[in-house]
């Protein structure tokens, strides 16, 4: 199955920047279903960028979040072709990861 | 089409509006005005309004032109009478009926009126 | 004067009188005579009064909607176009276009060319069936014809496979053909007359937002221009949380205007879609797209 990650990790200088798209539904808990029924939370609580082994960027997450997070953020100290390590942990204990090279 | 005629049409198309708009009003004023003297309503009397209404409905309907809110008039009206308040099931059987005479009257007036709004 | 030329002339004023008298019988009520259907006349029409209204406007730019009304709206959407929303819909509809179905077809072979690079060219005039074909119908046809039941127009899988066969279309004019036939020319002033009649108990038509307040705010949106409005189809909605059909979108406008919506593929919503893309014509497809 596809990921659910995609990103794009750009060097710019001596600043990588990184955007990434994250797949995942982000249910409040507080929404109801067309029959009335609540639709249970389900949500990313911990999202993770590393860089050769070291966090970079790290979110703790709730249910403010919205569905499809977009993530765009600047870090510095990373050369062409270092390795990023995205990963993220959801409330019902799913996860995904995705590694990508800086351009 | 110059300014002016833009603007007399827009004010043309206003007055449409409000005359619309005054009907919903009026239909919608005139249904709370519940006369104090007469007698409480009976199930009877909610079931010929609730159908008038249903007619009037159906109409706007074959004029493809039915409003959400008489929707919305006509299920609080069932509600009222399922929990035996005839006399709210009527109002809201009434201003269901003034809605969807509405939406008949404005599908019927906008069969030529919208020529006035087309681009040439 | 000699008595013929006077028989002569009273015979000329009286046809000219007959006439003058016939002509104001068939211009009827409306201020606007000739009521003939000449859809190239509407199309050029249509486009001078948007052109006119907007000169800072390229043709091409009026299919990005909003975004081209508002500076500000439309930097936050140039980047969100590096990973648009739309993206995860059109990687599934490239997957549901090519796999097979039961019986071993695929869409490919209900559509020419296999369904790529043809979305300009929808919705068109059947002729055989007498109606406006739009390409979800086409869509929901060739299913039915190779035994798959039928999906809903409005959203998810409709979307996905939409979105995909508009992105083989990106940068492609539209091209919507009406046929010297009557039904055709009739479905395209019947799409027209939609457009403009107002409905539901706001009193709206889709011109009063689209055409009189372009560019103005209907509460906190920014109104898109009618011309090209199409020409991003299907789109991300943020406000649906997902992906929504030409026809979600008539439905969920009507209902904004307090009217009950039609089916999403009714003779009014094909003919509303027939016109508002032909007018349209010219203009580059920039779907899938996303929209606030």
């Amino acid at each position: 199955m596809a990921s659910t990650i995609r990103v794009r990790a750009t060097l710019n200088g001596d600043t990588t920047e990184v955007q990434a798209l994250i797949q995942h539904p982000m249910d409040s808990g507080f929404v109801k279903d067309s029959k009335g029924a609540i639709i249970p939370a389900h949500f990313i609580q911990q999202l993770t960028f590393e860089c050769n082994g070291k966090s970079v960027f790290l979110c703790d997450w709730g249910t403010a979040v919205s569905k499809d997070p977009y993530v765009k953020f600047s870090f510095k100290g990373a050369s062409k072709g270092d390795e990023l390590k995205i990963s993220w942990v959801d409330n019902k204990g799913a996860s995904d990861s995705l590694t990508s090279k800086i351009q | 089409m110059s300014l002016f005629q833009i603007k007399s049409i827009r004010i043309k198309l206003l007055r449409v509006k409000a005359s619309i708009a005054t009907l919903a009003l009026a239909a919608s004023a005139s249904a709370l005005l519940l006369p104090a003297v007469h007698a409480a309503a009976t199930e009877a009397d909610f079931t010929a309004a609730y159908a008038a209404a249903e007619a009037a409905n159906k109409e706007a309907g074959a004029l493809r032109d039915q409003w959400t809110t008489t929707k919305t008039e006509l299920d609080a009206a069932k509600k009222a009478a399922d929990s035996g308040n005839f006399d709210q099931a009527v109002a809201s059987a009434k201003e269901a009926e003034a809605l969807a005479k509405a939406s008949i009257d404005q599908a019927t007036s906008e069969k030529d009126a919208w020529k006035a709004l087309a681009i040439h | 004067m000699s008595v013929q030329s006077t028989i002569r002339l009273a015979s000329i004023a009286f046809a000219a009188a007959g006439a003058a008298v016939a002509a104001l019988f068939l211009i009827g009520p409306s201020a606007h005579a000739a009521d003939k259907i000449d859809p190239a006349a509407d199309a050029k029409a249509f486009q001078k009064y948007f052109t006119d209204k907007f000169p800072q406007l390229k043709l091409k730019d009026f299919v990005n909607g909003p975004y081209s009304m508002n500076e500000d709206m439309r930097k936050q959407w140039e980047e969100k176009e590096e990973f648009p929303p739309y993206e995860f819909a059109l990687e599934a509809g490239k997957e549901m276009f090519t796999k097979p179905f039961k019986n071993g077809k695929t869409y490919a072979d209900c559509f020419p060319n296999g369904g790529i690079g043809i979305r300009q060219n929808y919705p068109y005039f059947d002729q055989k069936e007498g109606k406006v074909v739009t390409l979800e119908l086409a869509l929901n046809q060739c299913r039915e014809a190779n035994g798959e039941a039928p999906i809903s127009y409005v959203k998810d899988d409709m979307a996905a496979l939409t979105a995909y066969m508009a992105y083989t279309s990106r940068g492609k004019p539209f091209d919507i053909k009406i046929p010297d036939d009557p039904r055709a020319l009739q479905a395209f002033e019947d799409g027209k007359r939609y457009f403009y009649t107002r409905r539901g108990q706001l009193n709206f038509s889709c011109a009063s937002c689209h055409v009189q307040n372009a560019g103005q705010r209907i509460r906190a949106e920014t109104l898109a221009p009618a011309l090209g409005i199409l020409n991003a189809m299907p789109i991300y909605r943020s406000e649906w949380g997902s992906m929504g059909t030409t026809s979600r979108r008539f439905v969920t406008c009507n209902i904004q205007t307090r009217g009950v919506p039609l089916e999403p593929q009714s003779d009014e919503y094909r003919n509303l879609e027939y016109y508002l893309s032909y007018v349209s014509n010219g203009l580059p497809i920039s779907g899938p797209g996303a929209r606030p």
